[in-house]
């Protein structure tokens, strides 16, 4: 099978985040592969493993997203590309990024691609659908559960907590949702081998872009921090008394009984 | 300029969910004066066109076909892009549900446009306004613009209040058939979890629970107190994967994300992908045993302790309170 995963660099789920000149510090963060994504690579290659054939992830960034293609291989993946922007682009939305991935899907003769559902920084969750219908194949969002026979997919979808059963065939794009896998961490040995593994670096050039096809069509005016929450009240003394307190707030301070 | 603005209404067991309202809410926000056009789609939606009339949308299109039974992208895609050529609108509003979110990038692409998902709040208004969403898990929020003719966006339920629902109000309802051919998804099952009662996703009060829960048994006083609030009763991934209540009850990243009146974090330490899901809820109360729990950063009352404690004198102590 010729399988795609599509990667996103992200900020650690576990930063604080800060912004200064109505954009986020980046300076000295730690960066991660998004964790929805990392489903999808893991599926991807205990997919591989079952049915045969490669798995490649890409992504589209900077140089530094080379670290987060070098830990996916070192995961497993066979091969990974880095669709480099930095000299091209100031701005992207969705639709660039969709665009971008699928003009570099669009003769690779994939069998089936995954994605995480939604990257934790940004929050969207658009990109995998967006990609699906420039390809012109099928698709099916946050899955826990895929089966593959032959052409044939057995999903299991999550639905806001209510699972789907559905049947569709490849080829085929699915977004990862979690409880899909665990996804691996890689080994000593799989690091080691990662550093031979092919990642190919490309510019919007060698797909034959035009950056005036990918402009956004969406532009961020700003960034802020929601307002600093007052420290809340931690309730003191006896734990009645404490209960009797915070009811009565509830009711007259909150007014939300 | 006014805007012609289609929004897409979403049923759930046969009634419109709220999100609907609050998206016909956000559409006269952008429509400028303009026309305010509902738009269903199921297998039988009919009888729901009068409710989105009386919250405010100036007519209703319906496509019903037994195909339309099931959410599927592709045809609900097919019924949408019918109504969509015919109709012509310069927005387009979707609530931003699981179907949304399935299906609002795909029609995005398709017309080859911008789509600002996720949108909690509105500022200014008309061609002026400004789309606020959250990022990084709602640790921070951005304002977004659309830059192209024709504006797209979802809204976060619970997050834009709808109108007042005016019984008197009357508008058109017309339907539109549609050939759904080539469904490339078969729905083959689906498993309700969710519980009956108050959706979780736009309940005003949510008792949600964690590991510190300990057990199914466990949940109940958590029932209790949510039945007395009329609200719902939520969970953390913890108290899901340790198989104390179904994951339909799973607030956060992953799961729902809540923005109720009042949200109570039982046993819940407040991880960062628990927080996605509720902190935007208007009064946060978090009971823990432990003082340095996280939760109580977010928390605007805490209590320190023991839940099974705590809980029953809460109950005891609102019942007090609303026989008075
Ligand atoms: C990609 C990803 C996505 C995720 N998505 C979600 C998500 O959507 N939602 C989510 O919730 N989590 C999510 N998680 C998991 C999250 O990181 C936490 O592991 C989880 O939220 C912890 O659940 P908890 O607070 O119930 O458990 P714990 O962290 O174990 O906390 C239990 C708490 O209960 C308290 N406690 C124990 N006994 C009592 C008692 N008797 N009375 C009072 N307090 C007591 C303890 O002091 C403790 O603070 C996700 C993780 C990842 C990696």
């Amino acid at each position: 099978m010729n399988i795609y995963a599509l990667v996103k660099r992200t900020f650690d789920t576990e930063e604080k985040i800060a912004v200064a000149n109505g954009k986020i510090v980046d300076d000295g963060a730690e960066f991660i592969i998004n964790p929805y994504d990392e489903y999808a690579i893991e599926e991807a290659i205990q997919l591989r493993d079952e049915h045969g054939g490669e798995v490649t992830v890409i992504t589209i960034g900077d140089e530094e997203a080379e670290k987060q293609l070098r830990t996916a291989l070192a995961m497993g993946a066979d091969k990974a590309v880095l669709i480099n922007t930095e000299d091209d682009l100031d701005e992207m939305d969705e639709y660039t990024v969709a665009k971008i991935v699928a003009e570099y899907l669009k003769d690779k003769d994939a069998d089936l691609i995954l994605a995480g559902n939604v990257a934790i920084d940004g929050g969207s969750g658009q990109v995998g659908p967006r990609v699906a219908e420039l390809l012109g194949i099928n698709y099916v969002t946050t899955i826990t559960n895929l089966e593959i026979d032959g052409t044939s997919a057995k999903i299991v979808r999550d639905v806001e907590g209510d699972s789907e059963t559905i049947e569709t065939s490849l080829p085929l794009l699915v977004t990862a949702q979690q409880g899909l896998n665990e996804p691996r961490y890689p080994s000593l040995p799989g690091i080691m081998k990662a550093k031979k593994k092919p990642l190919e670096e490309l510019e919007l050039d060698d797909l034959d872009i035009d950056e005036d096809d990918v402009e956004p069509k969406t532009e961020t005016v700003e960034i802020f921090l929601p307002p600093a929450k007052e420290a809340g009240r931690v309730l003191e003394g006896d734990l009645a008394d404490q209960v009797k307190e915070l009811v009565d707030l509830l009711n007259k301070e909150a007014k939300v009984l | 300029m006014s805007k012609k603005v289609l929004v897409l209404g979403e049923a759930r067991e046969g009634a419109l969910r709220n999100v609907s309202f609050e998206a016909i809410a956000a559409a006269k926000t952008v429509s400028g004066g303009g026309e305010v056009v509902g738009l269903l789609v199921g297998d039988a939606v009919q009888s729901l066109a009068e409710e989105m009339i009386q919250y405010g949308a100036d007519r209703v299109v319906t496509v019903e076909h037994p195909h339309l039974k099931h959410y599927t992208s592709d045809g609900y895609g097919q019924a949408f892009m019918a109504v969509y050529e015919q109709e012509k609108p310069e927005a387009v509003i979707f609530g931003h549900t699981a179907n949304g979110k399935d299906l609002s990038p795909k029609i995005a692409s398709k017309l080859g446009t911008g789509l600002i998902s996720d949108v909690t709040a509105i500022e200014g208004e008309g061609d002026d306004a400004l789309f606020v969403r959250p990022i990084y898990s709602g640790k921070a929020f951005e304002k977004v613009k659309n830059k192209e003719d024709l504006l797209f966006f979802s809204i976060r339920p619970n997050n834009i209040a709808p109108l007042e629902k005016d019984a008197g109000r009357s508008g058109e309802a017309t339907s539109v058939s549609v050939d759904i051919t080539n469904l490339r998804t078969i729905i083959k099952d689906v498993v309700r979890k969710s519980t009956e009662g108050v959706d979780l996703s736009e309940a005003k009060v949510v008792v949600a629970g964690g590991r510190g829960v300990k057990s199914a048994d466990g949940f109940k006083p958590l029932e209790e107190l949510a039945n007395l609030l009329g609200g719902a009763v939520g969970a953390s991934r913890g108290a899901c994967d340790a198989d104390y209540c179904d994951y339909s009850l799973q607030i956060g990243q992953t799961g729902k994300v809540v923005t109720p009146d009042l949200y109570i974090a039982a046993g819940i330490s407040g991880a960062i992908q628990h927080m996605a899901g509720m902190s935007n809820s208007k009064v946060i109360v978090a009971i823990n045993k432990d003082p340095e729990a996280n939760i109580f950063k977010v928390a605007d009352y805490g209590i320190v302790g023991d839940l099974f404690e705590v809980i029953p004198m809460m109950i005891e102590e609102i019942k007090k309170v609303k026989t008075n």
